[in-house]
């Protein structure tokens, strides 16, 4: 009992301790609250994903239709025909439909009380704010906005949804259902591995230099403490007290860092909800992290932070008149810092050659990742302190970084292990980023050709109409008509296109093409008979050239390109009608304007675009969220090493000023500051940037896209962390010269 | 020795009648050793030879009747002789006090007192320092004896130096 | 023959905001010279030191230096002043931790551009003479404290400055210690030629000067310089 309270006691000096040490002290306990605030908001960011995920799935599923069970459903006075009206705006997806009530009971979708009529629409807010900045979107449906969808109808605030009454719907061109909610649907278009390995691997990468962060945060101003220590052995505390009043130093630092990363959390969380845009945008009321996972980090994060402090402590000895370091004296060893990697290699090893269909390989991968990366934090200490040793000679400045260095290496290292394990992850990362952009293909933009538009309509309306419609729209410069079918041979679907050399070009290499001319495209050569969807059969004239797809409609698969002048005196089947546009790219506009055309008259038309525009969007974005978060995470860094490199020049000050009066340069003194920074970052990223290529390199042979090293990625990223090192330096130059004034000299 | 010294200068801040000469020594240096009636007397009897004070006779009868008075002679004695460093030795301090006491009393700068017997002081400690580095163990262990001896000598010059203020204050009460 | 100091401060003044740490000190040092500098703590000695040395330039007054004016000269050449001609011994914890005493003792030969090689042979040559040759490749914190002093002595005297100063040198030593150091200081110094400019409170080891210098209240009384 008594020893309890006196547990207390020295837990709560420790706590005392940490804000009674004047500004230091403060300084020390703010850091660490940050540093381990900003890890605690990302683990409650990732512990509010999956509730958040969920909630907002749940709303779309309650909104989706069963299009496919319903095809036999009969005409009844609580069914509806619906039309899909989904379209982009600009890089955004519009959700909409086209709703047609077919009795007096029809289904009413979440979020709506009154189904619009014919010439009305309801709309999300956030479309309903887009509508008021965007005119071109404003007159896009023609129809009157007669009310809002409340929030249960929706993915989240951010969602751009909309309902537009009509009474053009037929059974050909609508789908009856009679209700709405489908659980079980897949995402549209489901998610692919790629995107699974894609996050699992972000995660991993996004929360090791979090750890990493958050440990060697909770060391911050140690030294200092350490000293403050070993005062109070002089007193009569002993060892384990020590221990127990550090501890209870770090909770304190621990626990303000619960309170700002939930601060900080929530005030990501109303942000998100405010600005989020795209498919990720959550109500506050889905923002409701796993009571689990919180649980875990409330009380994981102030153990593994004790636990660092007492393992750090574990290295040194305060005594009663200073402390004693015994990282000089044992030597780092290898063997066990090996394991991880290894182990991380064999799990990557059998996915060389592509992730297959099986399912769990994006966990092993990810695993592997994990381990490489955990594995790469380990080595590190081991690396420098090998190199370093191995370092000497040269100038005086280089001389006392390197000796300190060799001294004692692991508090660089600490700093900088953060680096090396984000700058590997990020450059695994981009190298994985851009290894799928090269599988989809470049955005359409840089596909100068034209034709790449393709308009697919749905309504049965004359020809004329569209070409007439099409060709006063601004931004078109020429419509043609291509007709299309679907044949599938021995199991193979082929698209079947007719139309003019210039529109060919579109899809295919058709160089030198000429009225007459057949191309097949992954079909084999040779004549073949086509099962068409009327079940009726085709035998198409015989390709006479094999070419290969256009970057964008590589996707698309098999094709048979057929110019008219091949199907001469041919049965032709009855084929859908398409209008291919030759669109002036150079104006963005341009496609907002076909897509209100479109919409006027039928707003279930296809608008096929070039490229994997939706794709590339995602995949740029993601590149550039990378960049900003790898420069956040070396700024914070760079933080840990300027309070690193600052409180041990703090603790060298006597011998700073009598460097200074021996007459040793300033430039000599910052050279060796800068140095000492520099050494361990550089042998950092040399290790980084050789992890991260290798696992670049073995990411993209998992998506399997063609192996290449990601120069632009390992500059900016080495050039960010370069900067860093000149910033610490900068940074800590004050100190410097405040330190190396005379007055240091007086012995105190 | 010191003691005619100290009676000479204690004439300086005026003339006095034996007995309160020797009241007035006996306050200010006396302690544990009172000076006799008949030593005030033989003292200035032979400070009357030599002409460093003289006699003011005073109307009245009686042998107390006498004042003596310092002559410039006595004044420039006294001056010569606080002014002269004394022969490092231990036990020097009695001579030592009653100068800067003097000093004190007489207006004059104390701190030079103190600063000629530091100076004198080092002086010796140089020479035995110099002749302990040229000698054998025995010659440093007698020297290091001397050595801090006179070390702890200075060390009461320095604390008498940093108590200048106080005693002065206490004298001239 | 009229022989000119090589180090002269006249009537200098600074404050250390209400303290006035040096109220008119002036003080002459001859070459070869041993001046003790002595006084009771907080009387200015250091400071004193410290402008001699031109690492703190005085408010008012004037330091020269073998003909030349230290007040009027720029950070840097103060600097390359003091890394050529003058040397310098603490009282404690003035070695870099992390150099071994050899790297140490070779540190201002290397300052001045000395190569490596041929620093660290000078070096060792200097820790032979001052008894602690077998500390040359231990870290200062492995040495005792009248080992690390010499290994100072020795890193102050190993570019033949012309002037040496020590502030308090064997201050944190004991007495047999203290007067080793003060043994071999001295006589090194006086074979090289250089001038000392010691400040002590010990009169044993201000014994060891040629004459001593007395600093009261920032004002220094001087004992007449004989030849
Ligand atoms: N950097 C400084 N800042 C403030 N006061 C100082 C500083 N250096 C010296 N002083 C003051 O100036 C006076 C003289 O100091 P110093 O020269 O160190 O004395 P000494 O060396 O004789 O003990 C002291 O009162 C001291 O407190
Ligand atoms: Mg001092």
């Amino acid at each position: 009992m008594t020893r309890l309270r006196t547990w207390a006691f020295e837990i709560g000096l420790g706590a005392r301790m940490s804000v009674a040490g004047g500004r230091a002290g403060w300084t020390r306990l703010a850091l660490i609250a940050t540093g381990v605030g900003i890890g605690v908001a990302v683990l409650l960011a990732v512990a509010t994903l999956p509730t958040a995920l969920a909630a907002s799935n749940a709303r779309t599923e309650a909104r989706t239709e069963n299009i496919a069970a319903s095809t036999d459903l009969p005409r009844g006075d609580d069914t509806m025909l619906i039309g899909i009206a989904t379209m982009m705006f600009r890089g955004d997806s519009v959700h909409g439909r086209m709703l047609q009530a077919e009795g007096s009971r029809p289904p009413v979708p979440p979020g709506v009380t009154t189904l619009p009529g014919p010439g009305e629409m309801l709309v999300s807010p956030a479309l309903a704010d887009l509508m008021a900045d965007e005119p071109l979107l404003a007159q896009r449906w023609g129809a009157r906005v007669v009310g809002t969808i409340a929030d249960e109808g929706l993915s989240g605030p951010a969602d751009l949804a909309f309902y537009l009454g009509t009474d053009t719907l037929t059974e050909e061109t609508g789908h009856r259902i009679a209700g709405f909610g489908y659980a079980g649907v897949e995402d549209e278009g489901g998610v692919s591995p790629v995107m699974l390995l894609l996050s699992a691997v972000g995660m991993v990468v996004l929360l090791m230099p979090v750890m990493v962060f958050m440990a060697s945060a909770v060391r911050f101003g140690g030294e200092a403490r350490d000293r403050r220590l070993a005062a109070l052995r002089l007193v009569g505390a002993d060892a384990a007290m020590t221990r127990r009043i550090a501890a209870g130093e770090t909770l304190a630092g621990a626990l303000l860092g619960l309170v700002v990363g939930a601060v900080l959390a929530v005030g990501a969380g109303l942000l998100v909800n405010r600005y989020a845009s795209g498919a990720m945008s959550f109500y506050l009321t889905d923002m409701r992290p796993v009571p689990a996972l919180v649980a875990l980090i409330a009380v994981g994060v102030p153990a593994v932070a004790v636990l660092v402090t007492l393992s750090a402590m574990r290295q040194v000895v305060v005594q009663p008149l200073g402390v004693v370091r015994l990282s000089g004296t044992t030597r780092r060893r290898l063997w066990w810092r090996l394991i991880l990697p290894v182990l991380g290699v064999a799990l990557l090893w059998p996915l060389k050659d592509g992730l297959g269909g099986s399912s769990g390989v994006e966990l092993q991968a990810a695993a592997g990742v994990a381990l490489l990366l955990i594995g790469l934090a380990l080595l590190l200490p081991w690396w420098v302190e090998a190199t370093v040793h191995r370092l000497g000679g040269g100038s005086v400045a280089w001389e006392l970084a390197i000796r300190r260095l060799q001294l004692d290496s692991g508090t660089a290292v600490r700093a900088v292990s953060g680096i090396a394990v984000s700058v590997a992850g990020v450059i695994a990362l981009q190298g994985l980023v851009s290894g799928v952009e090269s599988t989809i293909g470049g955005e359409g933009g840089s596909d100068a050709r034209p034709f790449q538009h393709e308009i697919l309509p749905r309504a049965d309306l004359p020809d004329q109409t569209w070409i007439t419609a099409l060709e006063k729209t601004p931004g078109v410069r020429e419509v043609q008509t291509v007709r299309s079918v679907y044949g599938t041979q021995d199991g193979t679907s082929v698209r079947i296109r007719i139309g003019d050399c210039a529109v060919l070009a579109a899809f295919a290499e058709t160089a030198g093409c000429a009225d007459g001319d057949v191309y097949a495209v992954d079909v084999p050569a040779g004549p073949a008979t086509y099962e068409l969807s009327d079940d009726t059969t085709w035998t198409p004239p015989t390709a006479n050239h094999e070419v290969a797809a256009t970057p964008s409609y590589e996707i698309y698969g098999p094709a048979l390109l057929i110019t008219p002048g091949a199907l001469r005196g041919m049965k032709v089947p009855s084929a859908e009608t398409n209008f291919a546009l030759n669109l002036d790219t150079a104006d963005p506009d341009a496609v907002e304007h076909l897509r209100n055309t479109v919409a006027t008259l039928d707003p279930q038309t296809l608008v096929s675009e070039p490229g994997n525009a939706t794709v590339a969007a995602t995949m740029r974005t993601i590149r550039q969220s990378l960049l900003v978060g790898t420069v956040v995470l070396l700024l914070l860094i760079g933080a840990s090493l300027v309070v690193n490199v600052a409180e041990q020049l703090r603790e060298r000050r006597k011998v700073l000023a009598v460097l200074v009066a021996f007459g040793t340069r300033r430039r000599t003194l910052t050279g060796s500051v800068l140095a000492q920074a520099a050494v361990p970052v550089l042998i950092g990223m040399t290790l980084a940037v050789g992890f991260g290529s290798a696992l670049a390199a073995a990411l993209m042979a998992m998506v399997e896209a063609p192996v290449t090293v990601d120069w632009f990625g390992i500059g900016t990223t080495s050039g960010v962390a370069a900067l860093v090192v000149l910033g610490t330096t900068a940074a800590t130059l004050p100190t410097l010269m405040r330190l190396t004034r005379p007055g240091n000299l007086r012995s105190e | 020795m010191s003691v005619s010294f100290a009676l000479l200068g204690l004439l300086e801040n005026g003339p006095r009648h034996g007995y309160d000469l020797k009241r007035t020594y006996d306050d200010t240096f006396g302690r544990d050793r009172e000076l006799h009636y008949g030593q005030v007397y033989s003292t200035m009897a032979r400070l009357l030879k030599n002409g460093l004070v003289e006699v003011e006779a005073e109307p009245g009868v009686g042998p107390d009747r006498k004042r003596y008075a310092i002559t410039d002679a006595g004044v420039t004695d006294v001056a010569e002789w606080i002014g002269r460093a004394e022969k490092p030795e231990p036990y020097l301090q009695s001579t030592l006090y009653t100068k800067v006491v003097l000093a004190l009393m007489t207006g004059r700068d104390a701190t030079d007192v103190l600063d000629a017997q530091r100076t004198e002081h080092l002086r010796l400690m140089r020479e035995l320092t110099r002749r302990k580095s040229g000698g054998d163990i025995a010659d440093e262990l007698i020297c290091d004896h001397a050595l801090f001896h006179l070390e702890a000598d200075l060390r009461w010059l320095e604390l008498t130096a940093a108590r200048l203020d106080r005693l002065a204050s206490r004298i001239r009460s | 023959m009229t022989e000119q100091p090589l180090l002269t401060a006249e009537d200098l003044r600074l404050s250390f905001g209400e303290t006035k740490a040096l109220d008119g000190a002036s003080l002459h040092v001859w070459a070869g010279e041993v001046v003790a500098l002595m006084g009771s703590s907080g009387s200015g000695k250091s400071t004193l030191l410290h402008c001699l040395a031109g690492i703190l330039t005085p408010e008012s007054g004037r330091v020269g230096y073998a003909g030349r004016d230290l007040s009027a000269m720029s950070d840097t050449e103060r600097s390359a002043l003091r890394r050529g001609e003058f040397g310098f011994v603490f009282q404690f914890g003035q070695l870099v931790p992390e150099l071994t005493c050899r790297e140490n003792v070779a540190l201002p030969l290397r300052l001045t551009g000395t190569g490596r090689r041929e620093a660290h042979r000078t070096a060792t040559e200097w820790l032979e003479r001052l008894e602690v040759a077998d500390v040359a490749d231990k870290r200062p914190g492995q040495a005792s404290g009248g080992q690390g002093q010499r290994v100072a002595v020795a890193r102050a005297l190993v570019g033949r400055p012309r002037v040496v100063f020590a502030d308090e040198p064997t201050g944190a030593l004991d007495s047999l210690n203290g007067e080793l150091v003060m043994k071999l200081f001295i006589a090194a110094a006086k074979e090289t030629g250089a001038a000392v400019v010691l400040v002590t409170h010990e009169a044993r080891v201000a014994a060891y000067s040629d004459r001593e210098a007395i600093v009261r209240d920032g004002v220094v009384r001087e004992q007449e310089y004989v030849r």
